[in-house]
């Protein structure tokens, strides 16, 4: 299994820490870009046949699947809307954010 | 084992008991034969390495990085044309710590066309982060490529290994090839600090902000410094072994010199010859062949010059608008040196024309009759 | 509520692209990676040239991909990957796959020649071209790859593009490569399936994958797959794989195709266009979608 990366904004005190070639050593998800969204998508699960349209289109990998239900990671969703208008359950809608 | 073989197939047998791994070359003369001797060791199972036979010398450089990048070690040669064409993919070497070694023919740069030497191309890399090393023989070019991979390896930063075309590319000459057992206990097999790996995946030379580039750059060159010490320790190693000392410059009769010539590449060679009849004549001068010039030898170089009263720089290159580029690198690592000597520079052998013993003589006497250089350049051999 | 049916997956769940990445919302080019890299799994490694995804993917000392990539010079996605490969082989892993990753410019023009050579030689590579049809990361500029009609920074409405798209799978097919297949962001599946089909192939494999750009196209993000859908239902983008140059096969037959306007409407780069022009467009899509069926024997 490859090494996990770290989760965290990283911080080179000096040249020393820093690696000899520009190359990665931690992971983008620290960068939450939840925080670029006006519109949400909000599903009604009631509604929701589990066709995975939602999951499989998300081009920000921020629908998961938790217990087979698909579920908005707001940490990370731009709301684009693509989930929105793709689902064929029409039981997404894009809500205002509030600010 | 003792060979005749041209300057262009020292560079072959040098990778090839340095057990370059991936070659990737484009051909070009006057360095064909370093690719075609390559593909003909690859083919017969001589050598035991991928050879990509690329379209252009930008995907040459471009192959051997990926390569060098996945863990293996790498060798291309190239010339003039060439080597402008792989500019952009040289900086990414450097800059991106892969240590690939290169050997470059020096040929003078199109429009109009040319295939003899001059140093303007390797020159125009001189600031690419490349190590450079310029040869004078053949025996010298072939102990370098194996002590480039060493000194490269170790720190992660490419070699270029140069010598002229013709005068040394095409130049048969007594070459010791050294016995692949001595060479593999000298050189061990190439072993990255990072690599391509889906074991540990990284991402390398990602976007790089402000906040980060310049200490990138600080650490290359503070491994750039740490060269001239490798070179003499891995020289001295290689001495040890093989019994040919590798250093950054050839000093030859400087100590007691009224005047010393500074020289690179083939007219190093010459230039001691022509020293030997000066001194025949009772004219007091020597011979300093610089050897490395990226990073340049600071210490060496100032150590010898500064005990003389005369320099006389050689360049067979120009910096359009400036001076010759040795003549510059001279002058600025003895300003403000106690002892500094009075230096001359002259520009001679562009294109390929001859520099002879004869042009060491009318330098010589220039830069004896001379208390300072009137011009800024002192043209050898141009019909003015 | 159906509590007890499991979630319809129908591409492999694991994800190798983790959410965090840069690109803007509605990118075709990040679901295209996220996809491909579901077909291709963790035992890859990627060369990205100068394209949005070497943005994308964050800056130093961050990466969005769980896999090695090697952000590689504008022009070199192919001989990097190339020289990976090599590297790759002599340091005795075969199992790892090569993938080059690049968008339109670094494919159709600035990358072409290198392209061109690794095909020849046959590399075993995954070139992929995802294709937003300019240069979207340096702000919207025509590529060879702009279609007919468009705007783009370079072609303003007054002199909107008037050439062609290039037709790069007419060239790589005439590279006679074992594998070129074009795939889209809307068809999840046979992307998968395609890549999935790359992976298994020796020799050099090219896909171009049609990936729609909100930002560049005047489109609406959320409008990102109903395009890329739209461009295969009306002809202009049709799904189609070529093995060794000769066999081609059609993978999605149209019983009808829609019109273009459905598609161009969508977006503010064609909006300047005429009626007349708009039919120019459509017997370009004709003949182009003609020559692909009798290609594929249809």
């Amino acid at each position: 299994m490859p090494k996990k990366k770290e989760v965290r904004k990283i911080v080179f005190n000096s040249a020393e820490e820093m690696p000899l070639a520009p190359m990665s050593i931690g992971s983008m998800l620290h960068n939450k870009t939840g925080a670029w969204r006006n519109i949400k998508p909000v599903i009604d699960l009631s509604k929701c046949i589990k066709c995975g349209i939602c999951w499989k289109f998300c081009p920000d990998a921020s629908i998961d699947i938790v217990d087979e239900w698909p579920q908005i990671n707001y940490d990370y969703c731009k709301g684009c809307g693509i989930c929105a208008e793709e689902c064929p359950q029409k039981c997404i809608s894009m809500v205002e954010e509030e600010k | 084992m003792r060979k005749v073989i041209m300057g262009n197939h020292a560079l072959s047998y040098g990778a090839m008991l340095s057990r370059a791994q991936v070659i990737a070359a484009y051909p070009i003369t006057p360095q064909t034969q370093v690719v075609e001797l390559l593909s003909e060791m690859c083919a017969d199972g001589i050598l035991n390495a991928k050879f990509i036979k690329v379209e252009s010398e930008h995907s040459a450089m471009a192959a051997c990085l990926g390569a060098s990048l996945a863990g293996a070690r790498t060798f291309t040669a190239t010339s003039a044309q060439g080597l402008a064409l792989m500019h952009e993919m040289l900086h990414w070497a450097a800059g991106g710590r892969m240590p690939v070694v290169m050997g470059n023919i020096n040929r003078a740069l199109a429009p109009g066309w040319s295939i003899w030497t001059d140093q303007n191309d390797s020159l125009s890399e001189r600031d690419t982060g490349w190590i450079q090393f310029y040869c004078s023989s053949n025996q010298e070019v072939l102990d370098t490529v194996i002590q480039a991979y060493k000194v490269s390896e170790k720190l992660m930063i490419p070699s270029m290994i140069i010598l002229d075309a013709f005068a040394l590319s095409h130049t048969y000459e007594v070459v010791e090839i050294p016995e692949q057992e001595k060479v593999d206990a000298y050189l061990p097999p190439f072993n990255p600090p990072f690599r391509l790996t889906p074991e540990d995946p990284h991402a390398f030379g990602g976007l790089t902000s402000p906040d980060h580039y310049m200490e990138l750059r600080y650490k290359l060159q503070k491994d750039m410094e740490k060269v001239p010490d490798l070179v003499e320790e891995t020289g001295r190693e290689y001495e040890k072994m093989f019994g040919r000392y590798l250093g950054q410059v050839e000093e030859y009769l400087c100590a007691d010199a009224e005047l010393v010539f500074v020289t690179s590449g083939t007219a190093g060679y010459t230039a001691r010859v022509a020293v030997d009849e000066l001194r025949e004549k009772g004219l007091k001068v020597g011979n300093l062949r610089i050897k490395l010039f990226r990073p340049f030898p600071f210490k060496k170089v100032r150590e010898i010059l500064t005990r003389v009263p005369k320099v006389a720089v050689l360049d067979r290159n120009l910096s359009y608008g400036h001076h010759g580029i040795f003549y510059q690198e001279v002058k600025s690592a003895l300003y403000g040196q106690p002892n500094q000597p009075v230096i001359f520079g002259f520009v001679a052998g562009l294109g390929g024309r001859d520099i002879t013993r004869e042009s060491f003589k009318e330098i010589a006497d220039y830069a004896l009759k001379h208390d300072r250089a009137e011009e800024e350049i002192v043209w050898i051999g141009v019909k003015k | 509520m159906s509590k007890e049916r499991k979630m319809a997956v129908t591409i492999p769940r694991e994800e190798l692209m983790s959410p965090g990445h840069l690109a803007c919302q509605g990118c075709g080019a990040a679901l295209a990676m996220r996809l491909a890299l579901k077909a291709l799994g963790q035992k890859t490694i990627v060369c990205i040239p100068a394209c949005c995804w070497a943005v994308i993917d964050g800056p130093f000392p961050y990466s969005s991909l769980d896999i090695p990539i090697y952000h590689c010079a504008f022009e070199t996605a192919a001989s990097s990957a190339s020289g990976v490969r090599a590297g790759l082989d002599m340091v005795g892993d075969r199992e790892t796959a090569v993938l080059a990753w690049a968008g339109d410019g670094g494919t159709f023009d600035i990358g072409l020649q290198a392209l061109s050579g690794a095909a020849e030689r046959n590399d075993d590579i995954i070139y992929t071209c995802y294709d937003n049809e300019a240069y979207m990361n340096t702000g919207i500029q025509r590529s060879s790859a702009t279609p007919l009609g468009a705007w783009t920074t370079t072609t303003p409405v007054k002199h909107y593009k008037k050439e062609r798209k290039k037709d790069i799978i007419g060239i790589m097919a005439a590279h006679a490569i074992p594998y070129i297949a074009t795939a889209s962001v809307a068809y999840p599946e046979d992307m998968v399936k395609k890549f999935k089909k790359a992976r298994e192939i020796k020799g050099t494999k090219f896909i171009h994958v049609f990936a729609p750009c909100p930002a560049g196209w005047k489109s609406r993000p959320e409008d990102t797959i109903k395009l890329a859908r739209l461009a295969v239902q009306t002809g202009y983008f049709p799904l189609y794989e070529i093995e060794n140059g000769e066999k081609w096969t059609l993978n999605l037959k149209l019983k009808e195709r829609k019109p273009i306007a459905e598609y161009l409407k969508l977006q503010g780069r064609f909006r300047h266009l005429k009626e007349e022009e708009i039919n120019w467009i459509q017997q370009e899509v004709d003949a182009n979608y003609e020559r692909v069926l009798k290609k594929c024997g249809l």
